[in-house]
């Protein structure tokens, strides 16, 4: 057997100070796995407590604490590095035709900030006078009263900021630079293009999310007043300093899931990617607009009529790019020749959740609806549906499709299947009920309701149970072809891009010759 | 158009239903294109793919469309703000104060209530404070919220037609009573409000010899350290508690003391200097909420409580 990147060196210390993009990746992958399973239990914790009104299995300060690090995890340590961090770092050099990254050694670096930051955040639950408790937005002058380990939650989400900036500035430098000869911008596959996107978001709004949160913490510790009126400074300045990087990142979460479906459709339908150009810069005209809307989130924070009329208009302009990627996709498909297998049917899966979030967005950006639903359980579905049945489910996806690729074995297609139907009934027990919850009236963040929303609540915990069943046997069948799976070879869903084109899994230097283009990524029959 | 309870309610309402067509529309045109492609060209049917990287009119149409269709759900939406923001002249004004965890209104005359209570078929405006952190007015049944920001004066409007009692929540997270700070906004007749309102003022209360005792409640005390004896972590039992021995946390260390009119001031005032042991460091101070007199009053209470 020739030497891979898995087996070419062995030993933790080989893994720990890998500077191979695709270990990096391996890595990433394992850490947020663990991240993102300690995020479902205190979520499946979360959905328990609320099974019915009144306590069920915690006191109200154990739930706020809960809900502020289901929060922090899932954002900070799952979703935002998510997709970049694992299968950018995986597949960037191989899809540009390069050896590594640009910065190999800044890589492990990132790497090394986000396990620093994750453990921070974990540690900050049981040290010191108690778990953070301000929800994963940190808003002033809560937080800056609260007794509780405030500081260590924000100085983790700070560091794992530097792991996001660092791996951004990584990967433009690799797409300019890293180009193998004939790779021209319109011949590089869609998932470099939302990476590229991504990027920029990552390396120009992340300071500020730094920036904010240094504040606070100088704020909790030498009360310079800049967040606190009676010294002339202005909760509302925090909250726009918040969202100012908070809402781009959400882009940051979805860009890259838009790559990845980019990538599994035309594979699957064996054609060309209908509308390659309109998908690359919608990718960028999403990047850019989700700058300027920012407001959105404060239309009912104090914020002056006249702004909010502005964000609200800016808001419902960003649905255009978004839409135009999606109608492409299914225009992808028309005349196809169409292998409904796993990988598709989490694309397809992101198509449907991911509308109905985002069109539940747009009843968010219409100002006289927002102002009854904000704050509501309705925010909470909308973003469900958009951050877990979006980002959450391409990741699945993106799982599913280049798992036989990182580790050359091949997972049992119906076991498979089975795990998607339980995860997307789950997910929709879960989180519909939400949107009606809020649109009854019921605030997010409530330890306790009133005996009305009982129901919908019921509901929705026995949902969660769905979804957890659902995880467990999708990672269980992904784990038992990891230890004895068929050899997947090297080309098992006969796609184009140059990923596979080498054998699975890569070799350490994934090319022995750097490869020529000749021709685009999803060029089928020609 | 269909006509909804009350204004502010018929107007979101509609907006909703309008944006909300829409977005029913368009996702049923997404899903059931690609189920039908899926099913249509499935490998097994369709062995040979056709090309098509692309169409210039359709990339046009469904840019312009989606611009023109949010235009409109942006425009009707505005209409609907600004209903909600343009207080009637004639609206009837209240203040509504927040603090951890309560809500306070204060009428014209002078007269305060934790209920609040409005006459049906008359426009009120909230003018809306906070002396603490953000929290946020939220009255379901009316569609209106806005946050209630330490500092600054916010407002909203509506109008309860019918009577009736409505549900009042605090929206924006606060800490650990976040979703007890509810009340409610009793809708009563023209007649039944100005005998209320025009009543001496004294909170309603159940006769108690304590003097001390309405403040207790006035000022919300009553909310977390409650009358019943039953405290979590967040809210120590007062009854008994003027004399006995217990240990407090001061700067990290811990201090053993007994309870005086001293150490029942200071938690007052500055409730975050000792901390009982086992309980978190979560009450607002009262420095500013009580006058000389009322501190006097609530600190005698509890020692005869």
């Amino acid at each position: 057997m020739n030497p891979n990147y898995l087996n070419a060196e062995r030993g933790i210390k080989s893994w720990l100070f890998t500077t191979d993009h695709k270990r990096i990746g391996v890595l990433y992958l394992a850490a947020m796995l663990i991240f993102f399973g300690s995020g479902v239990v205190l979520g499946l914790l979360m959905r328990l407590e609320l099974i019915a009104p009144g306590k069920t299995i915690m006191e109200a300060q154990t739930y706020n604490a809960l809900f502020t690090l289901h929060g922090v995890i899932m954002i900070f340590l799952f979703i935002i590095p998510g997709i970049p961090a694992v299968f950018g770092n995986f597949f960037l050099p191989i899809l540009l035709g390069a050896k590594d990254v640009a910065f190999p050694r800044l890589n492990l670096l990132s790497w090394w900030c986000y396990i620093a930051g994750g453990v921070l955040a974990l540690v900050s639950l049981f040290a010191g006078s108690g778990a953070i408790d301000t929800g994963w937005t940190f808003y002033v002058p809560y937080s800056i009263r609260t007794g509780t380990n405030v500081t260590l939650g924000l100085s983790a989400a700070f560091i794992i900021g530097w792991s996001s900036i660092l791996t951004g500035l990584n990967f433009i430098t690799t797409i300019h630079r890293m180009k193998a000869p004939g790779m021209t911008w319109f011949r590089l596959p869609l998932f470099t293009w939302a990476l590229y996107a991504t990027s920029w978001i990552q390396l120009l709004a992340t300071p500020v999310l730094g920036i904010t949160l240094l504040l606070v913490i100088a704020e909790r510790y030498f009360g310079i007043g800049l967040f606190d009126p009676a010294k002339g400074g202005d909760p509302l300045l925090f909250q726009h300093m918040f969202w100012i990087y908070s809402h781009p990142a959400v882009y940051i979460m979805i860009i890259p899931g838009m790559g990845v479906i980019s990538e599994i459709i035309p594979v699957f339908a064996h054609k060309k990617i209908f509308g390659y150009k309109a998908i690359a810069f919608s990718s960028l005209a999403i990047a850019f607009v989700g700058y300027l809307v920012w407001g959105h989130h404060m239309f009912t924070s104090g914020m002056s009529n006249t702004a909010r009329i502005i964000f609200s208009f800016l808001t419902f302009l960003v649905a255009v790019p978004s839409g135009i990627k999606v109608f492409n996709w299914v225009a992808t498909l028309y005349k196809g020749s169409i292998d409904l297998s796993v990988p598709l049917l989490y694309a397809l899966s992101f198509i449907f959740l991911f509308s109905i979030g985002g069109l539940t967005g747009l009843l968010n950006a219409a100002l006289a609806v927002d102002v009854h639903i904000h704050d509501t359980y309705f925010i909470v579905g909308h973003f469900h549906y958009t951050m877990f049945g979006g980002a959450g489910f391409i990741f699945f996806g993106a799982l599913h499709y280049w798992f036989p690729k990182m580790f050359g074995k091949m997972y049992n297609q119906g076991a498979a299947k089975l795990a998607w139907l339980f995860l997307i009934a789950g997910f929709n027990v879960l989180y519909f009920p939400m949107y009606v919850l809020g649109w009854q009236g019921l605030p997010r963040r409530y330890y306790d309701y009133l005996p009305e929303f009982h129901n919908l609540q019921l509901i929705s915990t026995i949902g969660s149970w769905i979804l957890a069943v659902g995880l467990i046997l999708m990672f269980a069948n992904l784990l038992k072809a990891l230890l004895k799976g068929p050899s997947a070879g090297s080309n098992p869903w006969g796609g184009l891009t140059l990923e596979w084109q080498i054998p699975s899994p890569p070799p350490v230097e994934n090319f022995e010759q750097i490869p020529v283009i000749s021709r685009g990524p999803y060029d089928y029959n020609s | 158009m269909v006509i909804f309870a009350n204004i502010t309610q018929n107007k979101v309402d509609n907006v909703f239903l309008f944006v909300h067509g829409i977005c029913v529309a368009l996702l049923a045109v997404v899903t059931v294109a690609m189920i039908y492609f899926v099913i249509k060209y499935s490998r097994k049917k369709n062995p040979k793919p056709v090309d098509i990287p692309g169409n210039l009119w359709l990339e046009i149409t469904w840019t312009v469309v989606p611009v023109i269709l949010v235009t409109l759900m942006f425009l009707y939406g505005l209409s609907g703000f600004n209903v909600l923001r343009k207080v009637p002249a004639d609206a009837m004004l209240v203040k509504a104060s927040a603090r951890m965890w309560q809500w306070n209104f204060q009428y014209e005359n002078g007269r305060r209530s934790e209920i609040l209570y409005v006459p049906s078929g008359k426009p009120v405006k909230l003018a809306i404070t906070s002396a603490d952190v953000v929290h946020s007015l939220f009255i379901p049944a009316f569609r209106v919220k806005e946050d209630a920001v330490p500092g600054r004066e916010t407002y909203l409007w509506f109008q309860g037609d019918d009577e009736g009692s409505y549900d009042l929540f605090c929206a924006e997270y606060c800490g650990v009573q976040h979703s007890a700070m509810l009340t409610k906004v009793v809708v009563m007749s023209a007649d039944k409000f100005d005998g209320w309102y025009s009543s001496d003022g004294a909170v309603p209360s159940p006769p108690q010899d304590l003097p001390g005792h309405d403040l207790f409640i006035a000022k919300g005390c009553s909310t977390c350290h409650s009358e019943s004896g039953q405290g979590d972590v967040t809210s120590p039992v007062l009854k008994k508690l003027f004399g006995s021995k217990i240990t407090t946390v001061r700067n990290g260390a811990e201090v053993e003391l007994i309870v005086d009119e001293d150490y029942l001031r200071r938690s007052i005032i500055d409730p975050d200097a000792d901390v009982r042991k086992g309980f978190l460091a979560v009450m607002p101070s009262y420095k500013d909420a009580l006058t000389e007199d009322e501190l006097r009053s609530i600190v005698n209470y509890l020692e005869k409580y």
